[in-house]
């Protein structure tokens, strides 16, 4: 994957602050008051039971969702202002591909290239069909595919444009044993290369190995903060959590 | 606005791709306008009249299930999002459904045109650069209001009766204006259809103004 | 304020009920059911009043996602949507002794019957478009459609060619009214009904805003329950 070395140097700013985030849906909070910040370089694992606002934070972080209150401040800027040049800087993705079933990879790939303004389109997108191992498939709609190749894609189609955060919401669900571990080497790879990660996932034993950092969002909010620990550390940790009620 | 050409050309790809829309589109036109004329099973000499508004109400009709389809495929594995996540302005998105819409709509207008001067011995041959203004007009402005409502009645319950719900009474003017211009240029061109196409035209600017700022606030959660 | 508005409204009423039915002499052409006349009118002016607040407060709302606002916009649209349905009601019970017939296709009820069709279907995305607190935008967006269409419409019908053309002379404005009183008995029943509207849209604001608090107090209960089970 080609590093384009750590961009961070001139912005000093953290990739995201978030301070008291809260999202209420139908009168339900969702999120009740989150704060966590991501600083370059790191890959943050976010644990949490169903339900727990997962998916939602992420969706807030990736200017999908609007905070009901709360304050969210990406590479230095607020989000509510978000230019459209702070976008370019986040790749996100998501449960569902955001790409057309009636399109190939390809074409699919190319279509996000041309809407992130991405330079050198086509050998961008043949590079990225590449690492995900799509070359053959790429000429195929996608509605062809299967479950691990539709994850490869759109995991693709959030790198395509070479973000600084990376915002994955259970990256390695649909993928077998293999594909994991090679998904796991790129994550590093891109961590290593001055990326900041953030991503949510059931499964703690693929997490930990990769993970620098692991929250725990438990009833909408940062319930503990772990460094770098082993997997048993943190599942000690999530249990005490989620036992433990609030 | 680059956004929007990008949207307007991946539309394109995918309808060249499957050509469901426009298909079903040619063929509900048809089938309207064989329902009309049969049911008002009119004598020959009244049927010329009857013209504009057989035009005007298959396009109603039939475009109001066309234009669904732009948001309806927006919404398989959440393809909106991914044109929220990228830098580009929702406007800019508005702007390629409502070019995609009108182009779409203009296929259809195309095909149903002769047809209504078959069905109804018309020789429409004469006042054809005038009518096909009015049928641009007509289009544009249908295609601005039905754009940003498709728009809303994807998300909302009980989809497929709101959008006829929501766009029928807001387009009456609309109707009202087609027709009347459709009458005059029949008549004898357009010059007589000038109060009527004035109406179209403002009719056009507000509303496709008014959807181009109205968007976001469709689509932004 | 609120205890103000009913005891001036019931008093505007009652003034112009004696204005209309005791003092006001009778029109010389039309007769006795002219009179329905001044609330017919009145009830016009109220339904135009209760749309543009409609999108007055959809653009508030818009704008800062101001729940007063919301609700303002829904209470206003169904009082604007009762007193436009007045409107067509009192129009045909005038019409039909005069005309002959029940309705017509003059610009007036024209743009009625389509004024009050956007404003019905405003109310029916709120009452069938779900529970997603998004359609509350979705209706603030259609509430300012319908606000722009209202030039358009007025202009478009008069290209309609309708069936009494000689109508629209007699009726066009209140402006044939000569006699003072007639023009007292206008203005007294506008503000009346003006006064009538704006009372019941601060009860529906009002009905909102509890049903919303007693929603909150519901949930609030369920969670309770949730957390002890």
């Amino acid at each position: 994957m080609s590093g384009v070395g750590i961009r961070g140097a001139e912005n000093a700013a953290p990739p995201l602050v978030a301070e008291g985030l809260v999202r209420a849906y139908a009168g339900v909070r969702v999120l009740a008051g989150v704060d966590l910040t991501v600083e370059t370089g790191e890959t943050l694992a976010l644990l949490g039971p169903n339900g727990a606002g997962k998916t939602t934070l992420l969706r807030v972080f990736a200017l999908l969702l609007r905070p009901s209150a709360g304050r969210l401040t990406l590479f230095g800027v607020d989000a509510r202002s978000a230019p459209p040049a702070l976008r370019r800087r986040l790749g996100y993705l998501a449960h569902e591909s955001f790409c057309y079933p009636d399109l190939s990879g390809e074409e699919n790939l190319a279509f996000h290239a041309r809407l992130f303004r991405v330079p050198a389109a086509r050998e961008r997108v043949a590079a990225l069909l590449a690492w995900a191992g799509l070359e053959t498939a790429g000429r195929r709609p996608i509605r062809f595919y299967s479950r691990g190749m539709s994850q490869r894609l759109a995991l693709a189609r959030a790198l395509l444009h070479e973000p600084d955060l990376l915002l994955l919401d259970e990256p390695f669900s649909g993928l077998d044993p293999a594909a994991v571990e090679t998904l796991q080497e790129r994550l590093v790879a891109l961590r290593e290369a001055g990326r900041a990660i953030v991503l949510t996932t059931h499964d703690l034993d693929r997490a930990a190995p990769i993970a620098t950092r692991t929250a725990i969002l438990h009833r909408g909010r940062i319930a503990s903060v772990l460094d770098g620990r082993g997997a048993d550390d943190v599942a000690a940790a999530y249990r005490a959590v989620v036992a433990g009620g609030r | 606005m680059r956004g929007a050409l990008v949207i307007f050309r991946k539309d394109l790809s995918i309808e060249w791709r499957t050509r469901e829309g426009v298909s079903s589109v040619l063929v509900l036109g048809l089938l309207l306008l064989v329902v009309l004329t049969v049911a008002h099973d009119a004598p020959p000499e009244a049927a010329p009249a009857l013209a504009p508004s057989f035009l005007w109400a298959t396009f109603l009709f039939t475009g109001l299930l066309g234009v669904q389809r732009g948001f309806l495929l927006e919404r398989e594995n959440d393809c909106l999002a991914g044109l929220l996540v990228s830098p580009i302005d929702p406007a800019a998105i508005y702007v390629g459904k409502l070019a995609a819409n009108v182009a779409l709509l203009a296929v259809m207008q195309l095909f149903v045109v002769p047809l209504v001067g078959l069905f109804l011995h018309l020789d429409l041959m004469p006042v054809l650069p005038a009518l096909l203004v009015v049928l641009a007009l007509g289009n544009f402005g249908f295609a601005a209001l039905a754009t940003l409502f498709a728009a809303i009645s994807v998300r909302v319950r009980a989809r497929e009766v709101m959008l006829p719900l929501l766009l029928l009474p807001l387009l009456v003017p609309l109707l009202i204006g087609t027709v009347s211009a459709t009458r005059s240029v029949l008549a004898g061109g357009l010059a007589l259809a000038t109060d009527a196409v004035t109406v179209l035209v403002a009719f056009d600017v507000i509303f496709a103004v008014a959807g181009w700022l109205l968007f976001a606030y469709v689509v932004r959660d | 304020m609120r205890r103000l508005l009913p005891v001036v409204t019931c008093a505007a009423m009652l003034a112009a009920l004696y204005l209309v039915f005791m003092v006001v002499p009778t029109e010389q052409q039309m007769g006795i059911v002219q009179r329905i006349f001044y609330f017919h009118v009145s009830s016009a002016w109220m339904a135009f009043i209760g749309f543009f607040l409609v999108a007055g407060a959809s653009a508030v709302y818009l704008w800062n996602g101001s729940r007063a606002a919301d609700r303002l916009a829904e209470a206003a649209a169904e009082v604007g949507v009762l007193f436009c349905s007045l409107v067509l009601v009192t129009g045909p019970i005038w019409a039909r002794p005069i005309w002959g017939v029940w309705w017509t296709w003059d610009p007036r009820l024209t743009m009625t019957v389509i004024l009050w069709a956007i404003y019905v279907s405003y109310l029916m995305l709120r009452a069938f478009g779900g529970a997603d607190e998004a359609v509350n935008r979705y209706a603030a967006v259609l509430g300012i459609i319908g606000v722009l269409d209202i030039p358009i419409i007025m202009v478009s019908v008069r290209l309609l060619r309708g069936m009494h053309p000689a109508v629209i002379t007699r009726n066009e404005g209140g402006s044939g009214l000569v006699d003072p009183w007639m023009r007292l008995a206008l203005l007294v029943s506008a503000v009346a009904l003006i006064l009538l509207g704006s009372w019941l849209m601060q009860l529906r604001a009002r009905m909102g805003r509890l049903g919303e608090e007693l929603a909150a107090l519901r949930r609030q209960e369920e969670a309770r329950h949730g957390e002890v089970a």
